[in-house]
């Protein structure tokens, strides 16, 4: 237990001052804006004295370091402002479309490892051979293709000429709102209210942008399990084993794959975190009603209230799963002690 | 049983053509002690480990003859090399820091060795492996059987390798330079463990190294090889006699406290010897 | 570029027992020159490279119209004798749009580089080199950056200033350099307690000194390689962000823009945003071929 607590420890060290950081880069972008907000707000021929008001209401009459201290202590209260496109706070708007993301994410990343490492593994074992040559192009098209790209080539080809995918958006008109929503996450949610009909609807809308999303990770993650085996398989315990008479199999995947599993799983942590980041394109094109979709939209409305909290809250869980990495890093690898 | 090779060649593709490691080596091994000596390229490894097919997958193999107990190993399959290799035939090498899987115990990589060619459960197979550990003198078995090889010293990890080794009571034990990473004390130790073992077990040995007196103290017969070919093979006892230049060679280099030397002779090469 | 250099430079480049430094340097260059030749996907990538930046450079030449002109009779025509590539949906000739979009995307990536190496190099080499509080304290403000991900801090950013290619080179900037700077802090420490740099010191070389003739060039050649493959990436950022309208802004004919404007086309005048989607393709495709190929060659424990 103890050995558990301290590789936490080691792991969060970092994390206080790397917050801090997160949050005072994100207050300077805030205030870096070359438009006087308060202008902004009350229009270019409002009385001074409005003005006046307004500024000090927003705080802006005082120096920046004060305003930091305004800024960080609404922060530890939970308010990170208001959006003005929806007129809710960002706080309630952040918790009604992260979910999203994350179902997105998370449905990605598991296509995308069910897929990624065995064929990574494949192209390890077969090296050289046309088989791993295929796979190292199709992962580096992965790396080279524009997500965006491959998004709305992929609603072209399997929603208007095959129609094996429903359209854009995250479920139908019909079914929206249908199933009480306990995790936010549409395929959870109607599984636990056990209606199938809303399942296989909400499952049909996931394949289309879930497919994009795993693409890019599937090709990072089969080139990385493919270095990773590549490496260990030159190990001698690699010869070890096999003089041991062990089946290829389990040659394979007991010592060589047994040896990479620790850091593929930090791999993946950090993959996941960086779906994030496909995902705000992807959403943007499938209309999938996400943090992503949240941020580009609250961008071109100049949302500023709403796009800092949005990349704030990027940044935090980005943090999140970077600490995570490293803390199962250090918990599973019995070399670091 | 006998191994028998003959003409063995061993090549490898480079950027500037193939080239050849083995050139042509043949010998037989009985049921008796082996040494191979050589320097580093003179193809001591790669000789010993092409019994158990256990080659880089760019090795170009071909021989006359090439066979563990009348079984032609150049055509064999992978599945009849393996129940050659463990089963029959075992291989130490040099280094456990690198030749232990560094994720699983001690324990567990002997038991698996024991489980590969038996039937039983693994309970069973950690039992043995705690027998053998004690076997290769092993003071706490259970701790070591727990432990991880980062967490022992280069000669704990060596008993660790000789116990997986014997877990599956192979006829032939290929030991290539197995205390060449180790301190001088523990070297002895080592290699008088594994002399015991195998003469108790009635087991053929091949020993690798590059140092000869240690090979002829422990062997029966010693072969030399020198760029990829023997250049001389002849029993352990009769090496003060050797008559290649090369031998002769690296006797007339070994330090020795017995006979006074002004200088100690350097190895001048002969050309003539690659041919 | 295929031809073998000529018997008698040959040989000069190729000499074991090199007269000079220089000659030293240029037979190590020859070396590493030949080395890459045998790679088939490497050298098509270089070709590629060489040749998006001579058509970009090119593109007044080769253009065979004017980017920005709009021909609306014309609209949404498929490829023709007068227009290559066709028209886009304002009539402007796409095969000129993209010769003109592949300038700014090269124009952008170069620029990001420019920035972001030295910087990255530098804050590296300092951070290794005098470790303590200064490394520390740079290390943390690497780690501030790379707490975010890529794309979404260059939004951020570019929303608050104006959406424009400036913005998006500062953007793509600040998030593109903390890799540099770790890289290079960590092949600096590894240099850092060595003899020579040790007897540097002791003929009395300021740190200065040491970290720019010493310690920075042993640093470039992985840092080649990751800027290499990073253009690739920057590539796509810069695409991305022109897609979702906060990098270059029509009617600029930079690729991810001309991508967004067209989408709605994408089931009927599919080759619209198709092509200049797949010319982001090709070229982060040929700089990642490239970069793979440089690091085979410079860096081959990095494969």
């Amino acid at each position: 237990m103890t050995s558990r607590l301290r590789a936490l420890a080691a792991a969060a060290a970092s994390v206080p001052i790397t917050l801090f950081g997160l949050v005072l880069v994100t207050f300077l972008i805030g205030r870096v804006m070359p438009i006087d907000p308060v202008i902004a707000i009350v229009g270019d021929h409002a009385q001074p004295e409005i003005i006046a008001a307004v500024r000090a209401e927003l705080g802006l009459d005082r120096s920046l370091p004060v305003q930091f201290v305004i800024y960080v202590n609404k922060l530890l209260h939970g308010d990170l402002g208001r959006s003005v496109m929806t007129s809710h706070t960002v706080v309630e708007d952040i918790r009604q479309f992260f979910p999203a993301t994350l179902e997105l994410a998370t449905a990605a990343i598991l296509i995308a490892v069910l897929l990624g490492v065995p064929i990574g593994v494949l192209a390890a074992v077969r090296q050289g051979s046309r088989i791993d040559h295929a796979i190292r192009v199709v992962c580096l098209a992965g790396h080279s293709v524009p997500i965006f790209l491959l998004a709305l080539l992929a609603l072209l080809v399997f929603y208007a000429l095959l129609g094996w995918a429903p359209g854009t958006g995250r479920i139908d008109v019909a079914y929206d709102g249908l199933v009480p929503p306990v995790t936010g996450l549409l395929t959870i949610d109607a599984l636990i209210a056990g209606d199938w009909d809303v399942l296989t609807d909400a499952l049909a809308h996931l394949v289309l942008p879930a497919g994009v999303l795993a693409y890019f990770s599937m090709a990072y993650i089969a080139r990385m399990t493919r270095a990773f085996m590549l490496d260990a398989l030159a190990g001698e315990y690699i010869i070890t084993a096999r003089a041991k008479g062990l089946s290829a199999a389990r040659v394979i995947w007991r010592h060589a794959f047994g040896n990479i599993a620790v850091r593929l799983i930090t791999v993946l942590a950090l993959v996941y975190a960086g779906l994030l980041e496909g995902a705000v394109v992807t959403e943007t094109v499938f209309a999938w009603p996400g943090l992503g979709q949240y941020l580009t939209v609250s961008l071109l409305n100049a949302d500023m209230n709403a796009v800092l909290g949005a990349t704030l809250v990027v940044g935090v869980t980005y943090l999140a799963f970077n600490l995570l990495a490293d803390f199962l890093y250090r918990l599973l690898d019995p070399r670091v002690t | 049983m006998l191994v028998h090779i003959q003409n063995l060649r061993i090549a490898f593709p480079s950027p500037h053509g193939i080239s050849e490691a083995v050139r042509g080596v043949s010998m037989t091994i009985g049921t008796e002690k082996l040494g191979i000596v050589g320097e580093s390229g003179s193809g001591k490894s790669l000789t010993a480990r092409s019994i158990l097919k256990l080659l880089p997958g760019n090795a170009h193999v071909t021989a006359d003859r090439l066979s563990f107990d009348g079984i032609d190993v150049l055509t064999a399959n992978e599945a009849a090399m393996r129940a050659i290799r463990g089963k029959r035939a075992g291989l130490i090498l040099q280094d456990p820091k690198f030749s232990l899987n560094p994720v699983m115990t001690a324990g567990q990589q002997i038991a698996e060795a024991w489980r590969a060619h038996r039937t039983g459960s693994q309970r069973e197979a950690m039992q043995a492996a705690e027998d053998l550990l004690a076997q290769v003198r092993i003071t706490d078995p259970r701790r070591v059987a727990g432990a991880y090889p980062h967490e022992l010293s280069g000669g704990m990890g060596q008993r660790v390798m000789i116990a997986m080794m014997l877990a599956p009571d192979p006829e032939l034990l290929i030991a290539d330079e197995p205390t060449s990473a180790l301190d001088a004390t523990v070297q002895a130790e080592i290699l008088r463990l594994l002399e015991d073992l195998v003469s108790r077990r009635g087991m053929a040995l091949i020993l690798i190294s590059h140092d000869l007196p240690l090979v002829a103290h422990f062997c029966d017969r010693v072969a030399v090889m020198y760029a990829g070919r023997v250049v001389e093979e002849l029993p352990a006892a009769d090496l003060s006699h050797a008559r290649h230049g090369y031998t002769r060679g690296l006797l007339d280099c070994l330090p020795t406290l017995s006979t006074a030397k002004p200088r100690l002779k350097v190895m001048a090469r002969n050309p003539s010897w690659l041919a | 570029m295929s031809a073998a250099a000529p018997p008698g430079l040959r040989d000069w480049l190729l000499t074991d027992a090199p007269a000079s430094r220089r000659q030293a340097a240029w037979g190590r260059r020859y070396r590493l020159w030949r080395d890459f030749r045998r790679n088939p996907l490497a050298m098509a990538g270089f070709l590629v490279v060489v040749a998006l930046i001579a058509l970009s450079l090119a593109a007044p030449l080769l253009a065979t119209h004017d980017p920005g002109q709009q021909e609306l009779t014309n609209r949404l025509a498929a490829s023709s004798a007068a227009h290559w590539l066709g028209t886009d949906e304002l009539g402007r000739d796409v095969y000129s749009r993209l010769l003109y979009g592949g300038r700014i995307t090269l124009g952008m990536v170069v620029a990001v580089v420019g920035l972001v190496a030295p910087l990255g190099l530098t804050v590296g080499c300092i951070a290794g080199y005098f470790g303590g509080a200064a490394d520390r304290i740079l290390m943390r403000v690497t780690d501030v950056f790379l707490a975010f991900p890529r794309l979404i801090l260059a939004l951020a950013f570019v929303a608050a200033i104006r959406p424009g290619v400036t913005s998006a080179i500062a953007a793509i900037a600040l998030t593109a350099w903390p890799p540099y700077a770790r890289l290079a802090r960590a092949e600096t420490l590894t240099i850092r307690n060595t003899d020579f740099i040790a007897a540097a010191r002791l003929t009395g070389a300021t740190p200065w000194r040491i970290i720019l003739r010493h310690v920075a060039p042993l640093c470039t050649p992985s840092l080649v390689v990751r800027v290499t493959l990073d253009m690739s990436s920057i590539i796509l950022t810069a695409a991305s962000l022109g897609f979702l309208g906060m990098g270059a802004q029509p009617p600029s004919p930079e690729w991810g823009a001309m991508i967004a404007t067209a989408r709605r086309f994408i089931l009927t005048q599919w080759w619209i945003p198709l092509i200049p989607g797949i010319a982001i393709f090709i070229a982060s495709l040929a700089f990642n071929l490239l970069g793979d190929g440089l690091r085979d060659v410079l860096d081959p424990k990095q494969r």
